[in-house]
């Protein structure tokens, strides 16, 4: 057993998917993509698995205190249970140190978001800003979007139609993807006529929010080799966090997603990002910010990324595929369960073709610069 | 492995050193006097939780003036509040059972305050109230009535007291309160 | 660790970074050594904010570096020191800072409210229920299935904010007999004034470290040899109140893997969570310090005094030094670092301490959280 191959993702299961989900209760849906989970290896929860880790936010909840109502559910009550206040895929990163550390074999790390639930979208997301410096000008951060989008374009240069094109692309990706909510056959002009939210930020350019719920299992080497014959190992891990301070951050680039790459390509001993994978599925909830996240993972280098998806290097038969799942543009906006949803891509798209090896990073969205990367491999 | 220090003494040399403990504490006085600087802001936060299929039937029930409750047949337990799944064997329930409206007080305990901390007019007399036809130790939260608080038992044995049809709406409050059944 | 207090004028990340400097200065090192960051915090409402694990990050010394909030309701500030631990022992960090930092004060009328939203919102919600009703609801059920009386939980309200007066950070620090305890005003029967630990404000932080590093920075390292946690079902209401399963489920796990087959014999001393007088007693029972419903007899013994033979929170505890909720637990933390290389001052316990334990609990009745450590 190599460093490499000490924790592997043996099965991933999920639920909802869609704008609204009236006929389950958030409970309901973590048990059917736990059960489905579960039933790609055939393990018993109750008996098998260590740990659970849930990853959510109190106020997408509507609940104080959210980690009281998910043990049953996921067959973990009286059981190692915990919830992180971080992305889906940091929880994978916290099951990864889990078993790394000796304290757990197999762990279970589950998201799930139900905006169709939250009716004051907006009031809560303005209370991620703070009150006195930030909240006055920024509502409900997607102003914040806007300065950021602008900053970026005009340091390194990027057109508007690049942005217009990561929507193109995503969008039209999705098409494929059953488990998207806004795919859509889009000409770069249609994508650039939508309503000007804040400028330069279109409607367009924005993931619109979604239900679903995403469950991941991780093991160690030899529980992995037990129970699965394609588990696909985790190779490397990172995470970062800049900070809350906008004033401190600086929008040409994603510096969070750096620091986060940094980390875990050199735990998966990658010298060469731009090519090392077979295909990334990285953070779109803004359009821009795939170009942006591009060249903070090493992709692309800084200021390439947008002619890069404008010569077509990006689409799906491209020579990087970007997003071939749709991204958040067409799997809707996830929250906390982004993380989660592209891993579920990855690992769906890692067995499906004949790929080795790829990358997933998620960002916490407005208003924070907060990354977590993986590095999967076959 | 894995090692602590917190911060009182640094000691790495033996020489303990007191540090100062940070904070400055705002008197009572001070935050009514509105002596310092702060922001009031208020925010209403609304949601509208899908009950789900268990939840749903749960309340409909409520609505008809009956308590459901669930069976596992693997574990062979009753379970009141239903949900979709048993938690102990983790697979889906198999049934549904009309339960009595009938209990046992598990725990009770008798409210001063609101839930804003302030005082409440008449005191509320709480309970953990175990459902007769379910498993033993199935118990649901409710509210007790119709009697003194004073005189409150565990192991008392209550009956609940639905609202009138046309006022149930499908929820917990469809039934107003247990009272306690009298021992003839 | 900062003062706690009911209300404090600085702001959460003030006090995160008021004890994360604390805990990087008394280990003599900088922000610049730390390789991660986790905070702990408890309900967002308190502050009002939303991710409020992103707002704290630049005060907690997270700032340009891997970042987490972990969060297990009450069982928060001993979680903390436990997800540390994963990040040190995974080997994918060698120092890590720890803070738990709590904010109750800003929300009106009273932080109260906030523990509203943690009910059942279909079934629970409508009754109006208040935190305090569950609090009372299990110390009856306690008091029922043991024959425990309310004098005897009193006694444990007595010994903690008596302990606390030499705790220098301490809120609620004084000298009370039993019969004080029992003329408290009632404020969900059997629950009293003087039961009840206080909302608060405050933050603490500790440095964990690998082995290596550890034996370079101090000559008495302090060794985590145990972690274990458990969440049991939401169904509260289907379970007995009168003993926490969870806790020993949690106990067990932390006890298995630092070797100890006979708690009340191999642990010398322990910070137990005491949000509630009758909780410390509950708690030593799911710890196994104690059998079931013997708590009382041990404390009316004065077994659990600083100089008995098994002490129970020589800080003080939640009920004599505050309850910010995150802050507290790994103000036990702390507590129990300070016992074990004597330098609790005023504090010490009496009998020479090897093995100590911190233990936290939250959410409905369902969370323990427990961490061994020793010298």
């Amino acid at each position: 057993m190599t460093l490499s191959k000490q924790v592997a993702l043996v099965s991933m299961g999920y639920s909802g998917f869609s704008t609204v989900t009236p006929q389950l209760s958030f409970k309901e849906m973590m048990f059917e993509a736990a059960n489905m989970a579960y039933a790609q290896v055939g393990i018993d929860p109750r008996a098998e698995v260590d740990s659970f880790i849930c990853c959510e936010e109190d106020l997408l909840e509507g609940i104080s205190i959210t980690d009281e109502y998910m043990p049953d559910q996921l067959g973990g009550a009286q059981r190692a249970l915990c919830t992180i206040s971080q992305d889906g895929l940091n929880g994978v990163v916290q099951g990864y140190m889990q078993i790394t550390s000796g304290i757990a074999d197999l762990v279970v790390v589950e998201s799930h978001v139900k905006f169709s639930n939250v009716l004051s979208k907006r009031d809560v997301h303005s209370l991620a800003m703070d009150p006195y410096l930030e909240r006055p000008f920024l509502d409900d951060g997607i102003p914040l979007a806007a300065l950021e989008m602008r900053r970026y374009m005009h340091e390194n240069g990027v057109s508007e139609e690049s942005v217009a094109e990561v929507v193109v692309k995503n969008k039209r990706n999705g098409l494929k993807n059953p488990r998207s909510s806004y795919s859509a056959r889009l000409t770069l002009d249609e994508v650039m006529r939508s309503e000007e939210l804040w400028s330069p930020l279109r409607r367009s350019y924005v993931a619109q929010p979604a239900d679903a719920c995403v469950v991941a299992v991780l093991a160690s080497y030899a529980k992995a080799r037990s129970i699965t014959d394609y588990p696909i190992w985790i190779e490397g891990v990172g995470w970062f966090s800049e900070s809350s301070w906008i004033g401190l951050r600086d929008f040409s680039r994603a510096l969070y997603a750096e620091g986060a790459s940094k980390m875990a390509y050199k735990m998966a001993k990658i010298d060469n990002p731009s090519k090392a994978f077979d295909f990334v599925e990285i953070d779109d909830s803004i359009a821009f910010k795939e170009l942006q996240h591009l060249e903070a993972l090493g992709i692309y280098p800084q200021g390439k990324a947008a002619e890069a998806t404008l010569k077509g290097e990006t689409k799906e038969d491209g020579s990087m595929p970007v997003n071939p799942s749709g991204g958040s543009l067409s799997l809707g906006n996830l929250a906390e369960t982004t993380g989660l949803a592209r891993l579920l891509e990855a690992f769906e798209t890692l067995k499906k073709k004949d790929y080795s090896k790829a990358l997933v990073q998620s960002w916490r969205g407005i208003p924070t610069s907060t990354a977590t990367v993986v590095v999967l491999g076959v | 492995m894995g090692r602590l220090d917190a911060g009182w003494h640094g000691c790495n040399n033996g020489e303990v050193k007191r540090l100062k403990f940070a904070g400055t504490p705002i008197s009572p006085e001070e935050w009514r006097n509105e002596s310092v600087f702060f922001k009031k802001e208020e925010f209403d936060l609304k949601y509208a939780w899908d009950t789900g299929y268990a939840i749903a039937k749960f309340l409909e029930g409520l609505k008809a003036g009956k308590i459901l409750g669930v069976k596992c047949n693997r574990c062979e337990r009753i379970l009141v509040p239903p949900r979709m799944f048993c938690e102990k064997c983790f697979r889906k329930v198999d049934e549904w059972v009309t339960l009595r409206d009938t209990g046992t007080v598990n725990t009770f305990s008798v409210s001063y305050v609101n839930n804003d901390a302030s005082r409440r007019e008449k005191p509320l007399v709480v309970a953990v109230i175990e459902i007769h036809g379910a498993s033993p130790g199935m118990g649901i939260l409710h509210v007790l009535g119709e009697v003194e608080p004073s005189r409150v038992r565990v192991g008392m044995q209550v009956k609940a007291v639905w609202k009138p049809e046309n006022e149930r709406v499908g929820a917990i409050t469809d039934i107003a309160y247990f009272k306690p059944i009298e021992v003839m | 660790m900062t003062l706690f207090r009911h209300r404090m004028l600085e702001t959460g990340k003030e006090m995160a970074f008021e004890a994360a400097r604390m805990a990087l200065d008394s280990a003599g090192l900088e922000r610049k050594d730390v390789d991660a960051v986790v905070l702990g915090s408890a309900p967002d409402a308190f502050d009002g904010f939303h991710m409020k694990g992103e707002q704290l990050l630049d005060g907690a010394g997270g700032f340009r570096k891997p970042y987490t909030r972990v969060f297990v309701g009450g069982g928060t500030g001993v979680f903390v020191p436990i997800a540390a631990w994963w990040h040190v022992a995974s080997g994918l960090a060698d120092i890590v800072l720890a803070v738990g930092e709590e904010k109750m004060s800003p929300l009106q009328p009273h932080p109260q409210y906030a523990f509203w939203t943690i009910f059942d919102q279909f079934l629970e919600r409508p009754l109006g229920v208040t935190l305090l009703w569950i609090f009372a609801l299990e110390m009856r059920r306690y008091m029922h299935v043991y024959n425990v009386s309310e004098e005897d939980i009193a006694l444990v309200a007595v010994k903690n904010k008596a302990n606390a007066l030499d705790h220098p950070a301490a809120q609620l620090p004084a000298r009370i007999t039993v019969e004080d305890v029992l003329k408290s005003e009632p404020i969900c029967a059997p629950v009293k004034r003087l039961d009840v630990s206080p909302t608060s404000d405050g933050a603490a932080a500790v440095v964990l470290a690998s082995e290596e590093l550890a034996k370079k920075l101090t000559d008495t390292p302090v060794w985590i040899t145990g972690v274990g946690w458990n969440v049991d079902t939401t169904y509260w209401t289907n379970r007995d109140l009168c003993y926490p399963e969870y806790l020993e489920k949690a106990a067990r796990m932390a006890y298995k893997m630092a070797h100890i087959t006979n708690p009340r014999k191999e642990i010398d001393f322990a910070e137990v969570y005491d949000p509630f007088d009758y909780k410390e007693l509950h708690h030593m029972e799911g710890l196994l310090l104690a059998g079931k419903g013997e708590a009382p007899k041990l404390t009316r013994e004065g077994v659990t005094q600083r100089d008995g033979d098994l002490p129970i929170n020589p800080s003080g505890g939640l009920l004599g030094v505050g309850n910010p909720i995150a802050a507290a637990g790994v103000m036990k933390v702390a507590e129990v670092f300070w016992q074990l290389r004597g330098e609790a001052g005023k504090r010490q316990v009496k009998k020479p301490v090897n093995r100590g334990l911190a233990q936290a609990w939250g959410d409905l009745m369902q969370v323990g959280t427990v961490v061994i450590m020793e010298r």
